[in-house]
């Protein structure tokens, strides 16, 4: 379980807050959504949980280890992360080592790696592609490997910032795919961070950020409800979403209720 | 175009050469570069020609396809020709201009260098293409494995090494990116003085400067989520093992090394 306290956090460059008394809890094997304009605070939280920002006010702490600067490492040994750009966090020549280096870093014996390496391959559908170069593969197949690449080390917490955005609509739908088939297996913490607001359907709660600050948090359905909430924040419910929305309240059918049919 | 550069690209094969210990690789690579400078004669070019040639073929790479990517550095070589040609002296004047004269010892002497510094790319080229930047890392580090007693950070420098090879593909695709996109605007780089030439190229390097940092930023997030940690110990997924097969590599090239010797010996 994560939870936050009344987190600030400014950047030194900024007079701004980046994160303005956050508070949140996020339960064990839950499927947080963060939605958020440009700058809205979704990244530095991202980087906050995962201990790349050290000095903030406030208490962040990890299933009840409150998170210190001295601790930070060991706690987030449990997290890992899938960027926007895949390109930018590949680090082995081919995709096999890729995979392979979190789980150098954690001195597994080679004989272990070996296995799981395939395991986490299989599991994201990428076996086959083993010996490949990571920059030669489509967008799609380089989030599969970076997921691939996270998974290896089992994480408790599974973190996707953004990391649909530079995907073609296919890409999408096998990332968002192969997302829900992870968390539905091996029951990880989800947090997804994302423009999209088609892509939350799935989400145990959505957190709408703006300026720092939590605005909005609750299910899909209550969040597809407050479309002037949205666009207070920047944000604007996708047209089919108004649509289906407003087709279900005709049903009186509550969209996660359509979506689990569908 | 760019695509086109071969430096720091790895094909994935299973050829021999592929198969071969990266460590042997390397060796192997240190001797060419050595025998090399042996070669003073046409007998003991045309030797090493066809050995690079031999081993092309065995390390599965099209000869065309090496060759398009040396047309890149085509300038160089012609350079290094035309320094000889000008600035060696000896044997029959060919041709007198006054100022200068070519004379066919620098003729000569120009083909020869040439040739060695063509040899030189060809075989370090065949080394990058048949070794992944990883395995050429982990070979290297292996290697220098002893100059850690010394303080020497063979680790962390390998770690860069490997970094520097793995992304050069990926600034390579971004400067393409970034030639068509200044190119759709008006630049030109191939028109104009000097000094347009010089403003053209900058604008180039600025957004494949910023791009470059912003990429390793992420990398550095990414590599310290991912646990990495520069004093942290780490096991290897590669297993280095040096097979009969790489004793062999190494008796043929000290065998080339003989023969040459021979040639010399012989006056050819």
């Amino acid at each position: 379980m994560i939870v936050l306290n009344d987190v600030t956090y400014k950047y030194d460059d900024s007079r701004r807050a980046a994160l303005d008394n956050v508070s949140l809890r996020i339960e064990r094997g839950d499927w947080i959504s963060i939605v958020g304009a440009n700058g809205s605070g979704k990244s530095t939280l991202v980087k906050l949980l995962m201990g790349i920002l050290e000095t903030y006010e406030g208490d962040v702490s990890i299933n009840g280890i409150k998170v210190t600067e001295e601790n930070t490492r060991a706690l987030h040994k449990n997290f890992s992360i899938v960027l926007q750009n895949p390109d930018n966090q590949f680090v082995g020549a081919t995709v096999e080592d890729d995979v392979a280096f979190s789980l150098e870093n954690l001195e597994v014996p080679r004989e272990e790696m070996l296995e799981i390496v395939d395991t986490v391959l299989q599991e994201v559908g990428m076996l086959e592609y083993k010996k490949h170069e990571p920059s030669r593969l489509s967008g799609g197949q380089k989030q599969r490997i970076a997921i691939a690449s996270a998974l290896a080390t089992d994480p408790d917490v599974l973190i996707l910032d953004e990391a649909t955005s530079m995907l073609d609509p296919q890409g999408r739908r096998d990332v968002l795919k192969l997302v829900q088939a992870v968390h539905k297996k091996r029951k990880t913490t989800i947090i997804y961070v994302t423009h999209d607001l088609t892509e939350v359907f799935r989400s145990d709660a959505v957190i709408v950020m703006n300026q720092g600050q939590v605005r909005l948090k609750g299910s899909v359905d209550t969040i597809y409800s407050n479309p002037h909430i949205l666009e207070e924040n920047n944000l604007v419910l996708p047209f089919e979403i108004k649509i289906s929305t407003a087709l279900l309240n005709q049903s009186i059918m509550s969209y996660a209720k359509l979506v689990r049919k569908l | 175009m760019l695509s086109k550069v071969l430096i720091g690209r790895y094909i994935p094969g299973d050829s021999v050469i592929h198969a071969l210990d990266p460590r042997s690789k390397i060796l192997l690579t240190v001797l060419f570069m050595v025998i090399v400078f042996l070669a003073n004669s046409w007998a003991t070019y045309i030797t090493l020609i066809l050995f690079v040639l031999i081993v092309t073929k065995v390390a599965g790479l099209s000869i065309r396809f090496l060759f398009d990517g040396l047309k890149l550095i085509l300038v160089l070589f012609i350079f290094t020709f035309l320094m000889h040609v000008f600035l060696t002296k000896g044997g029959t004047v060919l041709v007198d201009g006054g100022f200068f004269t070519i004379e066919s010892e620098g003729i000569i002497t120009g083909i020869f260098i040439t040739l060695r510094l063509t040899l030189l790319v060809v075989v370090t080229t065949i080394l990058t293409l048949t070794t992944s930047p990883i395995e050429l890392t982990h070979g290297l580090e292996r290697m220098f494995q002893p100059l850690k007693r010394i303080g020497f950070p063979v680790s962390e420098v390998a770690m860069m090494m490997s970094i520097s090879l793995r992304f050069i593909p990926t600034l390579m695709d971004e400067t393409e990116k970034i030639i068509k996109a200044q190119s759709a605007r008006g630049s030109s780089f191939r028109m104009g003085g000097l000094k347009e030439r010089f403003q053209a190229l900058l604008s180039i390097f600025i957004p494949l400067f910023v791009s470059a940092f912003k990429r390793a930023e992420e990398l550095a997030v990414a590599m310290d989520v991912r646990g990495y940690n520069v004093k942290g110990k780490r096991t290897s997924y590669r297993l280095l093992e040096w097979k009969s097969s790489d004793t062999i590599a190494i008796i043929i090239m000290i065998l080339l090394a003989a023969l040459l010797f021979g040639l010399r010996a012989i006056g050819l």
